[in-house]
């Protein structure tokens, strides 16, 4: 048995949401089809939208079924972009900030291409978002912002990003706010009506439901303009077969993550608490990132000054324990992770980090296991460092 | 041991890692991560570069069962490798970057890495075999398969080094190799040979080093005379980067010589931009001398008589090879024709390498 400490990639699938989704699979029925079996599948797709609007605080109607966070993301953006500039062709400017995942970084550079401008304001050390100079953009010209997405917490740091201050500011100039909550999602309390964003992303995987299901929470009263056209099966904002299993699956996660929430948060934040007191201890030099108090519970995000990420990564892999070096994978191809640099972080200790990320199924002796391995894991790391370092 | 195989993507490489496993080593398989900005696809067959060619390897390790990784050493190689070469051809020499990769890399930064990081020895897909002498030396010696044999790129490695490699292929033919990935599993045995460059993706090394050179600060000149052997000036050219001694086509010149044989260039003088052409006969060298050598052993004491390479799978030479210090001098017995400074060359005693050096100058035939 690994000791897996990587659930903010994947978390493992919940009893629950294994057996809501394998009831679905041996059924036929298409969702839109108007016999008996499609009204069965219709049926299970509409008693999850309710179950997940019900844990999430929306409307069933603002539940928008997609293929995860990754086209939730594109959609908010560019669909909500499109949109607001077809209404007003003023408005060209989308804030943001720099620490975004690249589901929603990637479509704001490709939007640039195409003519919006992009601003991406500057977080802090600990990688929260600057309110002064967020305000600042807004107020120098809040007609021409079509825009605004700042995601609930950092998936890499684990900082929790100011939103409900965010949404105050953009709402008073009527500017509407996406969030990307996908790592917040059954880890922090998420109450979509309170928190008076307009969209919000959320994915089944990573709160112990199927891989490729999410959903996008829109208001109804926003039509962001589809990027998949054809059957508009989803408020016409989103077309394509709808996909039951996956979708009961992401209900049933849904559902007992939101109400075990409070539980899990706060046994999740005392394990990590542990990991990072016994890491530091083993570790002295070990430098804890991010937010050290308005943070995920299960995100403990480390520097080891003189290590090489990919190195430490390894040696406790070959030990059974994985977790993630944190930074964007293309193939495989560590790069310094963009949320650190735009922390202030060197590209040298950009590299130096890994994410330990804990989850439903995270005990002591994961906790444990780490602790005792660390330290000569990083002393081989740091002896292996000058290797390879560039002169 | 604990084995560390390099994979590149490619059909060696895999059979490599296969083979190590397979002796019973623990075996973790790593691609190396070598350009900055990897294309996504291969084009042509270039064994190495490309997120496809990552992806193959870790296609490889997954059918071998070995854990698998990507290093990233695109800063090292770019310092190391592509700024040598350019350098190199910027000062009129002809560099060979794989066996400045094998000494500054694959058999240097990542075996370090390696060692640091707990592993006993870097496995690749090389063609050459290693054999323990009977004092405890390793030698390396040329691959089975002599039309493979890459003891050449290999002629930089000192007995430290050697005694942390394994080239598990050395003592069988590429074909059988071909077959064997095959009867593995491999997908890519089906992949052609990598050869040329691997960071001049589409092989046109003129034009990437004018590309690198044609705006330089190095002070290499744009353009210059193709003059002949008696100083008469024949054309222009655009750069003398373009140019590698014994070089016959794409010279563009006008005139046709006197004698209507064909002319090749001799000299290059990347200063004034002087590229010097004349007969075929005026490129036969009869000796040569080496500098920066890099011993597999014992240093040679006295002068040697053995055979030399001059060039990746190039001709053996016999020669007797005189070291003074850090230089070395060459005389060869058999000619040979069209030498650039900048290439290695590699002494070989029987099948087994002695060392290397980089030429820096070749003594011309009487």
């Amino acid at each position: 048995m690994s000791v897996y400490l990587d659930h903010a990639a994947t978390t493992p699938i919940l009893p629950e949401a294994l057996s809501a989704m394998t009831d679905q699979l041996g059924r036929v029925g298409n969702a839109s089809s108007l016999h008996g079996s499609g009204r069965d599948a219709r049926r299970v797709v509409e008693e999850s939208r309710e179950t997940i609007a019900r844990a999430l605080h929306s409307r069933p109607g603002e539940v928008v079924f997609t293929s995860g966070g990754t086209e939730s993301d594109n959609l908010a953006v560019k669909g909500l972009y499109w949109a607001r500039r077809a209404e007003d062709p003023r408005r060209t400017r989308i804030l943001s900030t720099p620490i975004e995942h690249h589901a929603v970084l990637d479509p704001l550079h490709w939007l640039g291409t195409e003519g919006a401008k992009v601003e991406l304001v500057d977080v802090d050390q600990v990688g929260r978002l600057d309110l002064d100079a967020f305000r600042a953009a807004v107020e120098s010209d809040p007609e021409s912002v079509a825009l605004v997405t700042v995601m609930w917490a950092n998936n890499e740091v684990g900082t929790v990003q100011p939103v409900a201050e965010v949404v105050e500011i953009a709402h008073a100039h009527g500017i509407p706010v996406h969030t990307d909550a996908v790592q917040a999602l059954g880890q922090l309390p998420l109450d979509f009506a309170e928190s008076g964003v307009d969209a919000m992303t959320v994915t089944g995987h990573k709160i112990g439901g199927p891989y490729g299901v999410g959903a996008l929470v829109v208001r109804r009263e926003l039509q962001p303009t589809a990027l998949l056209h054809g059957g508009g099966q989803e408020r016409d904002i989103r077309s394509g077969t709808i996909d039951p299993p996956a979708i009961a699956g992401f209900a049933a996660a849904c559902e007992i993550a939101v109400a075990h929430q409070p539980e899990l948060s706060a046994r999740l934040a005392e394990l990590r608490d542990a990991l990072v007191d016994g890491v530091r201890r083993e570790v002295p030099d070990a430098i804890y990132n991010g937010d050290p108090v308005d943070r995920l519970p299960g995100n403990a995000h480390l520097e080891f000054p003189g290590c090489e990420g990919d190195s430490l990564l390894m040696l406790l892999d070959a030990r059974g324990i994985e977790c993630s070096t944190g930074s964007a994978c293309d193939a495989g191809v560590p790069q310094a992770s963009h949320v650190l640099l735009a922390m202030g972080s060197s590209e040298e200790f950009a590299r130096s980090s890994l994410r330990f990320s804990l989850g439903h199924t995270s005990t002591r002796a994961d906790v444990d296991a780490l602790v005792e391995a660390i330290a000569p894991v990083v002393e081989r790391a740091r002896s292996a460092g000058i290797a390879t370092r560039s002169r | 041991m604990r084995v560390l195989a390099a994979m590149s993507g490619g059909v060696d490489s895999a059979v490599a890692a296969a083979r190590a496993a397979e002796a019973g080593h623990d075996v973790t398989g790593i691609h190396l991560a070598l350009s900055r900005n990897p294309k996504s696809y291969r084009t042509g067959a270039r064994g190495c570069c490309t997120i496809e060619d990552a992806n193959d390897a870790r296609r490889a390790a997954d059918v071998i069962g070995i854990p698998f990784y990507v290093w990233d050493l695109s800063d090292r190689f770019h310092e190391d490798v592509v700024e040598d070469f350019v350098s190199e051809y910027a000062a009129g020499r002809t560099p060979n970057p794989c066996l400045r990769c094998n000494e500054k890399i694959k058999f240097a930064a990542v075996l370090d890495r390696a060692v640091a990081l707990g592993f006993d020895a870097v496995a690749t897909g090389h063609y050459a075999q290693l054999r323990t002498a009977a004092d405890g030396t390793i030698e390396m010696h040329r691959a089975r398969d002599m039309a493979k044999d890459q003891s050449y790129v290999l002629g930089v490695l000192t007995q430290e080094q050697l005694a942390h490699s394994l080239f598990p292929l050395g003592d069988t033919p590429k074909p059988e190799i071909r077959a064997e990935a095959e009867r593995r599993g491999i997908a890519v045995a089906a992949k052609p040979d990598s050869h040329d460059i691997c960071f001049i993706s589409d092989g046109d090394t003129g034009g990437w080093l004018s590309e690198k050179l044609g705006s330089s600060e190095i002070g290499v000149n744009r353009s210059g005379s193709i003059v002949s052997t008696d100083g008469e000036t024949l054309g222009t050219h655009e750069g003398s980067w373009r140019y590698t001694i014994g070089q016959r086509r794409g010279l563009k010149i006008g005139t046709p010589a006197a004698d209507g044989q064909p002319r090749y260039v001799l000299d290059i003088e990347p200063v004034s931009g002087t590229v010097t052409v004349g007969p075929r006969s005026a490129l036969a060298v009869a000796g040569l001398s080496a500098i920066r050598p890099r011993w597999c052993g014992a240093v040679p004491d006295g002068p040697l008589e053995c055979t030399v390479q001059l060039r990746a799978h190039g001709d053996e030479h016999r020669a007797v090879v005189l070291v003074d210090g850090d230089q070395l001098s060459v005389d060869l017995l058999d000619p040979a024709s069209g030498i650039a400074p900048g290439q290695a060359v590699v002494v070989y005693h029987g099948s087994r390498v002695v060392g290397s050096a980089t030429i820096s100058a070749t003594r011309r035939a009487a």
